[in-house]
């Protein structure tokens, strides 16, 4: 328990000075893109926001394709809490993305956008994942039905990336090529401490949340015992 | 203040203001297990003295 206290404190104090850096870098270093102007700057805020919630889907996936393969409760939570923050952060990608789509096309949503509708489908799936958990008794079965689940939505996030690539009628800005980062070392060097600042953000409030709903379940199994 | 500049604060507003929420809220759950805690060691105690 103390090594995890030390973790959690030193990411999100890793968080903290990344987030604080990102923004500067973003703000003051980075030069304004020449087509869409200071707008642009949002692409390192939307970005990393988006990766971190593919991010946060996969860790969910590998912890309750663990608990399939190994069992054990603590897995469950852990998927449990990696959806969570993966639906937190594919919330703010929806929100920032719109705002910038506002600023850049005029409109806050584009339906005709594979993209955009990919995304919002893999949110709504995973923001049914609490309707599924919350509609079945705690238990074994619960934490097996919600291990499916959490991995059958892993198979959306590469079709959701690739999206972009396979559309006909191209909105949506694509940064990243084959042959590499459509933008000036500067930006992508700000983008790279945006990402790693996003991931250990999540990382931190993983882990915040993670000891909550741990101290939540110790608490909930002592009650009963005392009762 | 250009309306880019304007939509670019909200971007970052929107985010920086959510994970603040957030953090607020743990805070407030950590408090309420906190009190739960203090509750249950009360009640272990009167119980312990209970049977003493």
């Amino acid at each position: 328990m103390q090594g995890f206290r030390h973790s959690a404190a030193l990411l999100s104090l890793t968080a903290a000075v990344l987030l604080i850096t990102g923004l500067s870098l973003a703000v003051f270093w980075a030069p304004e893109d020449a087509d869409q102007g200071i707008s642009q700057k949002i692409f390192y805020v939307h970005v990393p926001v988006a990766l971190t919630s593919y991010a946060a889907f996969f860790w969910a996936a590998w912890k309750a394709l663990r608990l399939l393969w190994k069992g054990g409760s603590r897995y469950d939570l852990e998927s449990y809490t990696a959806v969570h923050m993966g639906v937190i952060f594919g919330a703010l990608t929806l929100v920032t993305g719109s705002i910038w789509a506002k600023v850049s096309w005029g409109h806050w949503w584009v339906w005709s956008e594979r993209q955009l509708t990919l995304f919002l489908i893999l949110f709504l799936f995973y923001s049914a994942y609490f309707m599924l958990r919350y509609s079945t008794d705690p238990g074994p079965r619960r934490e097996r039905t919600s291990a499916v689940y959490a991995i059958f939505g892993v198979v959306l996030i590469p079709v959701s990336f690739l999206a972009i690539r396979l559309a006909e009628g191209l909105i949506h800005p694509v940064v990243f090529k084959r042959d590499g980062p459509d933008m000036e070392g500067s930006m992508f060097l700000t983008f790279c401490v945006c990402l790693a600042a996003m991931l250990a953000l999540a990382g931190s409030l993983y882990l915040l949340e993670l000891s909550g709903k741990r101290a939540d379940a110790s608490l909930r199994e002592l009650r009963e015992r005392l009762a | 203040m250009s309306t880019g500049e304007k939509y670019l604060w909200a971007a970052y507003l929107v985010v920086f203001a959510t994970v603040l929420v957030y953090v607020v809220l743990i805070a407030l759950k950590v408090g309420r297990l906190e009190r739960e805690l203090t509750a249950l060691a009360e009640l272990t105690r009167e119980r312990e003295g209970g049977h003493g």
